[in-house]
């Protein structure tokens, strides 16, 4: 009988004493047949010893153009500019063109900096940690150019390519056009 | 003789006045001028150049130091024109900046000029009232509360210890052993029900990248930086490129966004960190090209045997991440907001109902379902979202 009580005693505290190590909050908790957790498959963002970067994600061989993607031909200087802002277009018909869709891509990518009405008036703007957006009535910009500086950027704006596709690109674009339109009345 | 003594006292008085009024006021367009100038200069020049550090092109405080005014308006107006009049000074610099010219600015009058250059000499204001920043020791008031649980939990198991060891009662006995076994129970199930569950892990990040700065302060979209969960299974974090879409122009924090837990010196730092990382030289403004990747630790971690797909949820559903990750513009440092337990998963398809307007892939589909189930909303679970082959395959 006294056995069994130890035991049960001793087994309530080890209980306890595991239950009550879980406090830091840096370190995951443990688990159950990690091997079901955790497969063999690469994930995103993974690290990898065998592949020369270092990383899962492997930047594309050069040249190689994406299923379903279109090569931009013109080049990032300024004859490729004003080469663009001449002779690009919009690939995009009049019904493919939806300003809800260009309104709320220009809400998450470009609102901070240029501000609702692409007045330069932007959240940052306002805050004084970003300056110098220009109003888009100031600028005289076509669609070709301005699909350009969505490219590859232009002075302290950055390219914003890889975090938009090509027909998005298009567009926020088209939305830019109605924004600057606007400005201009 | 006594009169024009008067008289000239009078007029002194006058003169000086005038010439006090004078000054003052002189002073007074002075300000004026440095303040139109500060929002003009805010306005158009403020992407290229900085008043103390290169930018785009060069830094302009104090620029009359070196240029004169004839120049400065002939350049701002057209800098393309004085350099092809042959001005030595504009082809130097020009050299100077192979490959980015500066815009013209022809709409500028001659006084908006005088106004930028007078802005460009003032002294820099510094901000005032920016208190120091004093680290505040907090007490915790936690330890005896825990103190007092530990004591009452020590009585108990002194208690039941002497009840088995020294007592005769059997009716205490078992009333023990209950107590004891339903101990055992309980905690024991808590600890098995923690295993894999990660809810609350805060991982220390390499660089401590802010989302109450970023998300919340300064009101920067969720998808400007996580991208891709519009359209993929993962949201993704974000590459360097990304930052320095706006790190190449900010390469400090203002005074206000230090705390009192962390400083402006430390904020600035973690801002290098990520400088080096994307292989940025911030003195000369380019990219070094020795880049290398920031090895953030992941927090959110389905176990593999569970598929999960953001753009099911984002785009589809048109869920908030709020939802599901909590309230990350809030957090200094990320945290696991949600258990991500099978049960969690589960008890939102039977609540959420599926979006049906609007949707025309949907539309036959959500009509069959809704007269199957007899209701006019269908939730994910009645769609299939309780379906182990949809998760588990
Ligand atoms: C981080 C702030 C920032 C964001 C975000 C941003 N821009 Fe800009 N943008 C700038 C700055 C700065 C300039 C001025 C560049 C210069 O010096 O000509 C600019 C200039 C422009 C111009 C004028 C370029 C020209 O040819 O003169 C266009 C058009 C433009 N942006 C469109 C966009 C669109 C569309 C988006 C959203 C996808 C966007 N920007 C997002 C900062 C930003
Ligand atoms: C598109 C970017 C850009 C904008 C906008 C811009 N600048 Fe410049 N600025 C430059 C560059 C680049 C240089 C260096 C010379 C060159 O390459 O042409 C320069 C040179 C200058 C110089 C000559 C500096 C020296 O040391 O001699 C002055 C003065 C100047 N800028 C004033 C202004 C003012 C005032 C404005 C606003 C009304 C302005 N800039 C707007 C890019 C810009
Ligand atoms: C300026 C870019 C930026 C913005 C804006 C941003 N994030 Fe993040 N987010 C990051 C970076 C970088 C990380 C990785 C570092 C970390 O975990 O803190 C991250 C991590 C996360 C994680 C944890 C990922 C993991 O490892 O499991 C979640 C969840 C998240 N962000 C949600 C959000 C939400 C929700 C918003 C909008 C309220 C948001 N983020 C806005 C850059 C951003
Ligand atoms: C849309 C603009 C924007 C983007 C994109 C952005 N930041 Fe920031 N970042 C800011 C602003 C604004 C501040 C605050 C500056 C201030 O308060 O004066 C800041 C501050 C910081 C700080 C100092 C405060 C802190 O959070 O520790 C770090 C570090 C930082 N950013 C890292 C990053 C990293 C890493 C990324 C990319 C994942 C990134 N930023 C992307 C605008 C941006
Ligand atoms: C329905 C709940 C839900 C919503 C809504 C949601 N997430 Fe997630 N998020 C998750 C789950 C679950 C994971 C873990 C995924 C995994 O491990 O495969 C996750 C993981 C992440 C990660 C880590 C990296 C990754 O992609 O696996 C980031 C970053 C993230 N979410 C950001 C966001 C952002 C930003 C939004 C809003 C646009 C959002 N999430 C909306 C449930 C959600
Ligand atoms: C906040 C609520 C919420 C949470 C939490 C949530 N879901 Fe969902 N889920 C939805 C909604 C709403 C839909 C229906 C979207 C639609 O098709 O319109 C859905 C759809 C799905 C679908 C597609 C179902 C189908 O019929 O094709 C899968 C798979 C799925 N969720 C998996 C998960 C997993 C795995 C988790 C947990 C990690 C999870 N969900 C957590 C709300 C949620």
């Amino acid at each position: 009988m006294k056995n069994t009580i130890y035991k049960l005693f001793t087994l309530l505290t080890f209980v306890v004493a595991l239950t009550s190590c879980s406090e830091d909050k840096t370190k995951p908790t443990s688990r159950y047949m990690p091997d079901m957790y955790t497969s063999v498959a690469y994930e995103p963002y993974g690290e990898n010893n065998v592949l020369p970067s270092g990383m899962d994600s492997q930047a594309p061989v050069s040249g190689a153009i994406a299923r379903g993607q279109v090569p931009y031909d013109y080049e990032d200087s300024i004859d490729g500019y004003e080469a663009a802002k001449k002779k690009l277009k919009s690939p995009l018909s009049v019904h493919e063109l939806s300003s809800e869709k260009g309104k709320s891509l220009y809400g998450i990518y470009c609102v901070v900096c240029h501000g609702k009405k692409g007045d330069g008036q932007g959240y940052l703007v306002k805050r004084e940690k970003f300056l110098g957006i220009p109003n888009y009535k100031d600028r005289d910009i076509t669609e070709g150019s301005i699909y350009h500086v969505l490219m590859y950027g232009k002075n302290l704006m950055g390219s914003h390519s890889s975090q938009l596709t090509r027909e998005e690109r298009w567009q926020v674009v088209n939305y830019v056009q109605t924004l600057r339109n606007n400005l201009l009345k | 003789m006594k009169s024009v003594q008067k008289h000239s006292q009078i007029s002194r008085l006058v003169y000086a006045t005038l010439a006090f009024l004078f000054i003052f006021t002189m002073n007074l367009s002075a300000q004026a001028d440095a303040t139109a100038g500060k929002s003009l200069f805010n306005a158009n020049c403020a992407a290229c150049h900085k008043l103390d550090k290169k930018l785009v092109g060069p830094a302009l405080g104090k620029i009359s130091e070196r240029r004169e005014m004839e120049w400065l308006k002939a350049w701002i107006k057209d800098n393309n024109a004085l350099r092809a009049s042959g001005d030595a000074d504009a082809i130097a610099i020009y050299e100077e900046y192979k490959g980015s010219p500066m815009t013209a600015f022809p709409q500028l009058s001659d006084t908006d000029i005088e106004n930028l250059v007078a802005y460009m000499d003032a002294d820099p204001v510094k901000k005032a009232g920016v208190a120091q920043m004093v680290a505040v020791e907090e007490v915790k008031e936690e330890g005896s509360s825990v103190w007092i649980t530990y004591t009452v939990l020590f009585i108990i198991l002194a208690l039941i210890l002497w009840v088995y060891l020294k007592s005769n009662n059997g009716f205490l006995k078992i009333v023990a052993t209950i107590i004891v076994l339903l101990n055992i129970a309980y905690f024991g199930f808590t600890a098995l029900l923690e295993v894999g569950v990660d809810q609350g892990y805060q991982p220390v990040q390499p660089i401590a990248f802010s989302h109450r700065i970023h998300a919340g302060e300064n009101k920067i979209d969720c998808q400007y930086c996580h991208s891709a969960a519009k359209h993929s299974k993962s949201s993704g974090i974000p590459s360097t490129n990304i930052c320095m879409n706006c790190h190449k122009n900010i390469a400090e924090v203002s005074e206000e966004t230090a705390t009192a837990e962390y400083s402006k010196a430390f904020y600035d730092g973690e801002i290098q960190k990520l400088y080096k990382a994307a292989g940025w030289d911030a003195e000369n403004l380019e990219y070094t090209g020795e880049s290398e990747p920031i090895k953030w630790i992941r927090i959110h971690n389905l176990p593999d045997f569970a598929y999960y797909n953001h753009s099911q949820h984002v785009t589809v559903a048109g869920l908030k991440c709020q939802k599901c990750h909590g309230p990350v513009e809030e957090m200094e440092e990320v945290y696991q907001y949600s258990p991500l337990t099978m049960g969690w998963c589960i008890d939102c398809h039977k609540e959420t109902q599926v979006k049906m307007e609007g949707n025309g892939y949907y539309k036959n589909i959500h009509e069959e379902l809704s007269k199957k189930y007899g209701v006019d909303k269908v939730t994910a679970a009645q769609m299939g979202g309780k379906e182990c082959g949809k998760c588990h395959y």
